[in-house]
């Protein structure tokens, strides 16, 4: 048997005293002619966290989360049910209550089983247990200590680090009976610094799909703190952001925000069945410049937004999203992909056994073009370089989106001259893609710190790009 | 169609065994105590409800949820440590106070740690009527969402497609106990609805929405009203074009001016105090709004969304200003904030129920006569919010003002200023106050912005 079911067999089945022919039995119950699709999804997580603040680890948290959502899709319609008992009768009752959305019941069959083995793209060890806890809080003290003897102007750091480890079993009528071991693992470093009665904050982190061990190599958890408090520091010398339209060259790695903003979420297969997206409808179409080859991609070893299955049991892979600009390809999920008669593609996710599944990205990033990232620059005679950025927003109908800046500085005549304050940039998803005319040489991957909402689900995410200049961008500075 | 299901959620929650649960908080308090912990605290929700979908009048989802949490805090001294879980099994319970415990033998020693003094704990507190249980059938609910969708759509043919009518109804439990002896617990309701239309002018598509909550069903907005708002919403964002870089003064339509509210609160929050994160830090006893402005809460208001009988940790919470004539009065506080900056928790462990900021006797229109010539922001986008600086930067949809007349809607810009110029320039705030959230405010002008468009 697959390493992951058996864990998963272990975990999920066994103490509740549930087998595959249980579930079997429970999918055939939902099944009947007005039954295109269920599925029953048991999970279990651990998740653990811990926080220092004023010099002292005085937070730690430890949640156990399990439960069993269920399924049943006829036509466009969804029934959904959850129960946090895996146990027969919940599982049974919620099976009732999804089924109720079809007027007719009659007996189906589920398919037999497919359990083929996927490959795992992240390791199944418990990430919470490869450190002790006396070395996790070590390890946080360490960062606090890094921070504070940086610069004096450092008056405060919050250090957390977070592990999640979760057991999953995904099981649908179509024959899929599978099972993914998830690690997520994360580090925060964030700081105050005071200087001449200002105060400025800067933040950093990563992780991924892996163990803490990731934090203690290439000394990165250090990194984090450094890279806290050198943003900080810049901010500190920072002057107004301009405001107005200009060029904006944003800067490699979580800036890729943009894409995940700006063409992203409009290219998820529900609001582009629904009609309700900027992009619907123009498959084949040029929705951005030649420059802009735009990928997501699942599959992607131990990153964070990385899977070996979505939540519906489809193993992830690369989508090619928009080739030289071009609109090629939707995120599914398999209700969409079934109504739009495409193929699915490894994207349907939910936040939990308690969430129902939809379209979602993974990793979304622009592949590299050809330019030097200092080229790109010089050709700016004045504009703004964007390198770091909190979060963005869209609104898939009208194409609208932003996303805010937290580290910037200023070009003038080619040269980058001195900070600026974080400013919101705003733009139009399409016509902004379609203003990118140079894209750099330096794609690189975020650190591994995305989250992404939707409809009240949170999932994590990876962005990426290469440093790119948009010709056009609306910068929101209070300087005029 | 769907078939009515036998037993409503909220009929369920009402056969909860209050008793046994009270009695299990119990018992893990106990097993705290045995385990050697000075002092725990406890808190248990039991949320069930119903929500659907409906689009374009065809059921979309139907969704039933039932979500159970039980957390525990442990202080061995003033080292804590805290668990949680969803699995309510006895070994599941036993498991959370071992983990818990575990925890706490590894955090460090905070001398500020610990459950709120006994003094301040609510003896005693009022029945807020905050459980109006609904007994919808799933078929009824569907109905409702989809009049109001159908009030929507049937509007005008611009109004061509939809994100779908909603209707959601939900009861929670609640009880928070500690080893002080406090044990407290009630039900509450929360059932909302309505829809997000989208409306198209040549290539260009627009969505808008409109919604109502209550504790109590009869207190919703009829849908046939919500689902028109929506509508006029929707279709007056049409042709929307874009605006010059330039100062202008803004008005803050009463749903993106609680946004303004809520900075606020995080300002004066005891963390961002403490931790010196705060753009108003310091501030008490000193001016940050205008004379005529008071913020108070309010957190006994009967039947109201915000409302609560006693905070997170069990204190008693009462009516208290924030702001005098534009003074800073009090933070926001729980316990442990309040150690920390040698004050007394305000009984906002959890946060702010019913906050009230004073208005002017002004409708949204005198306000935009008042103002002249600028904006009228309807929405707002992205988190360039920084409250350690003040410093404000987000994406604006709304309308050109002139002459305090609409003359046209306009996207696609940001505004800009600090929040502590903001609050100083408040010039008016209108009657037309929000009460569908914990944040209740009117529309406010401010006098300048900077504003980046084409």
């Amino acid at each position: 048997m697959d390493k992951h079911l058996q864990i998963a067999t272990q975990n999920l089945l066994n103490p509740a005293e549930l087998d595959e022919a249980v579930l079997s039995k429970v999918i055939n119950s939902m099944m009947g002619h007005d039954i295109d699709y269920a599925d029953v999804y048991l999970q279990s997580t651990r998740h653990e966290s811990w926080v220092l603040e004023d010099r002292l680890v005085k937070e730690g948290q430890y949640n156990i989360e399990q439960g069993v959502g269920v399924r049943a899709v006829s036509g466009e319609k969804t029934g959904f049910a959850y129960s946090d008992e895996i146990i027969l009768p919940a599982l049974t009752s919620a099976a009732d209550a999804a089924r109720a959305i079809a007027r007719h019941g009659q007996t189906g069959k589920v398919r037999s089983w497919d359990k083929r083995s996927v490959p795992a793209l992240y390791t199944e060890q418990d990430p919470l247990s490869v450190l002790s806890a006396d070395d996790k809080i070590k390890l946080l003290r360490t960062l606090d200590e890094e921070a504070r003897k940086l610069d004096p102007a450092v008056k405060q750091v919050i250090a957390s680090m977070a592990g999640v480890h979760e057991i999953i079993l995904i099981a649908a009528n179509d024959g899929t009976f599978t099972a993914d071991v998830r690690p997520l693992v994360r580090m925060n470093v964030s700081v105050i610094v005071e200087r001449n009665g200002r105060r400025e904050q800067g933040s950093a982190g990563g992780g991924g799909r892996l163990t803490y061990n990731y934090f203690l190599e290439e000394e990165r958890a250090l990194g984090y703190a450094r890279e806290a408090v050198r943003q900080a520091l810049v901010n500190l010398d920072a002057k107004d952001a301009p405001a107005g339209t200009m060029p904006v060259v944003l800067g490699p790695g979580w800036p890729g925000v943009l894409l995940h903003e700006a063409v992203g979420h409009g290219l998820e297969a529900d609001f582009n069945r629904k009609g309700s997206s900027v992009f619907s409808g123009r498959v084949g179409q040029q929705v951005a410049s030649k420059h802009c080859t735009v990928i997501d991609d699942g599959s992607i070893a131990a990153r964070r937004g990385s899977l070996s299955v979505d939540d519906e049991g489809t193993p992830t892979q690369q989508n090619v999203l928009i080739e030289n600009g071009i609109l090629k390809n939707y995120m599914q999920d398999k209700l969409n992909a079934r109504l739009m008669n495409l193929p699915i593609t490894g994207n349907g996710r939910r936040e939990s056994y308690a969430h129902m599944p939809m379209p979602r990205m993974t990793n979304t990033y622009l592949a590299n073009g050809k330019y030097d990232p200092q080229e790109i620059i010089k050709s700016v005679d004045k504009g703004l370089y964007a390198v770091n950025f909190g979060g963005g927003q869209v609104d898939i109908t009208s194409g609208k989106f932003v996303f805010s800046a937290s580290e910037a500085y200023m070009i003038e005549k080619g040269k980058i001259t001195y900070p600026v304050k974080g400013a919101t940039l705003i733009g139009n998803g399409p016509e902004s893609m379609n203003l990118v005319s140079m894209v750099g040489n330096d794609m690189s991957l975020d650190t591994g710190v995305g989250v992404c909402g939707k409809e009240g689900q949170s999932v994590p995410v990876g962005v990426g790009q290469p440093t790119l200049l948009v010709d056009r961008l609306t910068v929101g500075g209070t300087s005029a | 169609m769907s078939q009515v299901i036998k037993q409503s959620p909220n009929a369920e929650n009402r056969l909860l065994n209050t008793e046994e649960l009270k009695n299990t908080v119990e018992s893990v308090l106990a097993e705290a105590k045995a385990k050697g912990a000075t002092h725990a605290e406890a808190g248990l929700s039991i949320e069930t409800g119903l929500s659907v979908t409906v689009r374009m009048g065809e059921v979309e989802t139907v969704e039933h949820n039932r979500d159970r949490s039980f957390g525990l805090t442990v202080y061995f001294g003033q080292r804590k440590g805290s668990a949680s879980t969803t699995d309510f099994s006895k070994q599941a319970v036993l498991d959370t106070v071992q983990a818990a415990c575990d925890i706490a033998r590894y955090t460090e020693e905070d001398k500020y740690a610990g459950l709120a003094d006994i003094d301040r704990l609510a003896t005693s507190y009022p029945d807020l009527e905050l459980s109006h249980p609904w007994e919808l059938s799933t078929d009824a609910a569907i109905d409702i969402a989809r009049q109001c969708e159908d009030a929507a759509l049937s509007v005008d043919k611009r109004i061509n497609n939809s994100e779908g009518g909603y209707l959601t109804t939900g009861t929670d439990y609640r009880i928070y106990a500690n080893s002080h002896g406090f044990m407290g617990d009630y039900f509450s309701t929360r059932h909302s609805t309505g829809c997000t239309v989208i409306a198209s002018q040549g290539e260009r598509m627009e969505r808008d929405y409109w919604y109502s909550i209550s504790r109590c069903p009869d207190q919703l907005e009829a849908p046939e009203q919500i689902g028109k708002k929506a509508a006029k919403r929707v279709l007056q964002r049409l042709g929307a074009t874009q605006i010059k870089t330039q100062r202008v003064p803004v008005v803050f339509q009463a749903e993106v001016a609680r946004g303004l509210l809520g900075h606020f609160v995080r300002a004066v929050n005891g963390g961002a105090q403490y931790r010196h994160a705060s753009f108003l830090l310091d501030k008490l006893g000193e001016k940050v709004f205008p004379e005529r402005i008071r913020i108070d809460e309010r957190p006994h208001i009967k039947r109201a969304i915000g409302s609560a009988p006693f905070d997170n940790e069990g204190v008693a919470n009462s009516e208290h200003d924030l702001v005098t004539d534009g003074i800073l009065e009090s933070y926001v506080l729980d316990s442990y904030a309040a150690r920390r900056l040698g004050r007394e928790t305000t009984g906002n462990a959890g946060g702010v129920h019913n906050l009230f900021i004073s208005h002017d006797d002004k409708s949204l229109d005198e306000l935009l006569k008042e103002m002249g010539t600028g904006i009228l922001l309807t929405e707002v986008m992205g988190q360039g919010v920084n409250i350690v600086t003040g410093d404000y930067s987000r994406g604006g949809t709304g309308f050109w003002v002139e002459n305090g007349e609409i003359q046209y809607p306009v996207e696609e810009f940001t505004l800009a200023s600090n929040l502590a110029d903001m609050y100083k320039n408040l010039v008016l705030v209108g009657n037309d106050v929000d009460t569908r959230s914990s944040l209740c405010t009117g529309s406010w002008l401010i006098n300048e912005m900077m504003i980046a468009g084409s």
